[in-house]
């Protein structure tokens, strides 16, 4: 659950409450409850799909979801490593 | 009411032309209530044709009324008010001024009856905008200034070529809606396209607006696009092809923005995104879509202006705008941050803000259409928004890491203006009938339903989790990525500059060949001419001459009188 983006660049003396550890840790808590949440009300709404396909299952947005933007990210990785250029590039 | 048939777009032109040549107190009063008076014009005119006339040999309409025209004439308006709050205190004077005559241009596009006006207001814009992102002020502006004003100027031949062929064709300029059927409206299509920031052209817009000073890009943001989207809907409602063009700028804006280091340009990338949502919508072209695509447009003003200027604060007071160099912002800057985050979710379509309430048409118009393919593609490309903009942006700017800085928050009157819009994002999110009235009679469909709601949430914060998860694959770098304009702007350039080295080289060589050759010819006759006995040397050569001729003339008569 921990998860450290702010790990050692937190500068010395600086304790706002966000950036705690444990602020951080409720924060995914908290955040995966959500999550919990969204997907178990589907039970008393039902699905919003139209198409008798996929889009009918039970979560399929949130799976729909989290793999398209794993596969956006995978892309975006795969065309980085063909198409980036030093940010000077241009400058000649 | 006096301004029943009076053009909107001239009130703000006439605004722009006080603003430049008055002195700084007048000149904020003039920006601030010039809009006003601009919002109430429009609101006084009744639908329908109100001025038709004679302008050289053709028929125009300069001003024309219908719901659609009103409503973008209307959020183009309201953007150059908030605008003019946002930036009169340390905007450059031919900046506002410019701003301001490219907002006319907007209003005027809106208004445009005939294809003639169309055009005309159409160029102001490509004018004014160029200058507006020249008014960067750096060296980097001026270069991207050139660009842009290279591809606008490029938009306007081919718009203009393909209006004169739909003239001498059918007689008419009257703008009603057509397809995509001969070279002519092929022409005028991809001159809207460029403005629209389609492929193969979408590189214009990340790499102008993005130097244009923090005022400017706000300005930038809301009018070029949008204008091109309001031309579509208006020329080109149902033309199939524009569902491709707009998925693929939706996918375009999505990857590149992750890919992107620099705050603004990851805000200019998204732009195409969500211009390609309204081209995929006008693509759709049923009623439902086409509203859904000026909804949309509406809404997407608002929040992306309230982003860029949120970005513009950053910049204001850190001089910094690459996500390399920025980070934990929110700790000094809670006003600009807060309204980031709102504009952020107004992008992502999250609901209660005016993203959903007027995106979610268009989903549903590709889901009454059966388009089904399209429709899983908006609904994977609506995922992307939460992740390149709706987190993306604010985290990188305000969270992420401590980066150390802690510039003040935003001055009171950028503040006012990202507050207000901040506000719009939410009440058209919340209360969205006001916008659904502005199109009178026109199909609406209900948004907030429970299992809608549902999935909208799944899908955004599952989104949200892939975003944290794999955010150790998000770091960015010191890198940009190289577009389709690296054709013209490397390859193209560089081959040019072959041909041109190959030119001279062949130029001289040719040169020193034929010179050579001329220099041998002049020195074989120096040498022979110093040898003895050479004819050319002989000094007896005349009297030689002479006696050769009457030996000649002497045989002649001979040869005469023995016949």
């Amino acid at each position: 659950m921990a998860r450290a983006p702010k790990k050692p660049d937190t500068a010395p003396g600086d304790d706002h409450w966000l950036v705690r550890p444990e602020t951080i840790r409720k924060i995914w808590i908290g955040g995966i409850l959500v999550l919990a949440v969204t997907v178990a009300l589907e039970l008393f709404t039902g699905t919003a799909g139209h198409f008798h396909g996929v889009d009918e299952w039970f979560a399929f947005p949130a799976v729909f979801g989290f793999l398209g933007c794993v596969a956006m990210v995978f892309v975006a990785k795969v065309l980085g490593f063909i198409l980036k250029r030093k940010d000077d590039y241009y400058d000649l | 009411m006096i301004f029943e048939s009076f053009p909107p777009a001239l009130i703000l032109l006439f605004a722009a032309f006080m603003a430049v040549i008055s002195r700084p107190n007048a000149r904020a009063i003039i920006v601030l209530v010039a809009p006003l008076i601009t919002l109430w014009a429009i609101w006084s005119l009744p639908d329908g044709v109100l001025i038709s006339t004679r302008f050289l040999d053709y028929q125009i309409q300069p001003l024309e009324v219908s719901p659609v025209r009103r409503m973008f004439a209307t959020v183009f308006t309201i953007m150059a008010f908030t605008g003019a709050v946002y930036s009169f205190r340390t905007a450059k004077t031919a900046e506002l001024g410019a701003a301001f005559a490219y907002a006319s241009g907007a209003v005027g596009v809106s208004f445009a009856g005939d294809l003639l006006t169309l055009f005309i207001w159409w160029e102001m814009m490509a004018i004014f905008s160029t200058i507006v992102v020249w008014c960067g002020g750096t060296e980097a502006s001026r270069r991207a200034g050139i660009r842009y004003a290279l591809m606008h100027l490029l938009s306007g031949i081919l718009l203009k070529i393909g209006i004169e062929g739909v003239y001498v064709h059918t007689g008419s300029l009257e703008i009603e809606a057509m397809l995509a059927t001969d070279l002519d409206r092929w022409l005028i299509l991809a001159g809207i396209l460029i403005n629209a920031a389609a492929p193969p052209f979408s590189s214009w817009l990340p790499d102008a607006y993005p130097e244009a000073s923090p005022t400017g890009a706000v300005f930038l943001s809301a009018f070029t696009t949008k204008t091109a989207v309001l031309a579509l809907i208006l020329l080109f409602p149902g033309e199939q092809v524009l569902i491709w063009v707009g998925l693929y700028m939706v996918f375009y804006g999505i990857i590149y923005a992750l890919l992107e280091n620099d705050a603004r340009r990851i805000l200019a990338y998204s732009i195409i995104n969500q211009v390609g949502f309204m081209v995929t919508a006008v693509g759709i072209g049923t009623e439902l879509a086409l509203n859904g695509a000026a909804l949309h447009a509406f809404a997407h003003i608002i929040y992306k202006a309230l982003l860029l200027m949120s970005a513009g604060v950053v910049l204001h007071r850190t001089g910094m705008r690459k996500c390399t160099d920025l980070g934990g912002l929110f700790r000094t800057m809670p006003v600009t941050c807060i309204c980031g985050i709102i504009g952020a979710l107004a992008i992502s379509s999250f609901p209660l803000t005016s993203g959903y309430t007027t995106k979610t048409m268009i989903s549903v118009a590709a889901e009454q259409q059966h388009l089904v393919f399209v429709w899983y593609m908006l609904a994977a490309a609506s995922a992307g928004v939460f992740l390149h903009a709706g987190i993306k942006f604010p985290w990188f700017v305000f969270f992420q890491k401590d980066s150390g800085l802690r510039p003040k928050d935003a001055p009171w009157n950028m503040a006012a203006a990202m507050i207000f819009f901040a506000f719009l994002c939410i009440a058209l999110g919340v209360y969205p009938e006001p916008l659904y009235a502005m199109l009178p009679n026109a199909s609406i469909v209900p948004v907030y339903k429970p299992e809608k709601l549902v999935f909208y949430l799944q899908l955004l914060l599952f989104s949200g989790l892939a975003f944290f998860l794999l955010l150790n694959y998000m770091k960015r770098t010191l890198t940009i990525t190289l577009d389709l304009d690296w054709i013209w702007r490397v390859a193209i350039f560089n081959a040019g500059n072959r041909v041109y080295d190959a030119c001279t080289a062949m130029r001289s060589g040719v040169e020193k060949r034929v010179l050579s050759v001329l220099k041998a010819g002049r020195d074989g006759l120096d040498e022979l001419s110093e040898r003895d006995g050479f004819i050319l040397r002989a000094t007896s050569a005349t009297g030689l001459g002479a006696l050769y001729i009457m030996i000649l003339l002497t045989l002649y008569i001979v040869v005469y009188y023995l016949n």
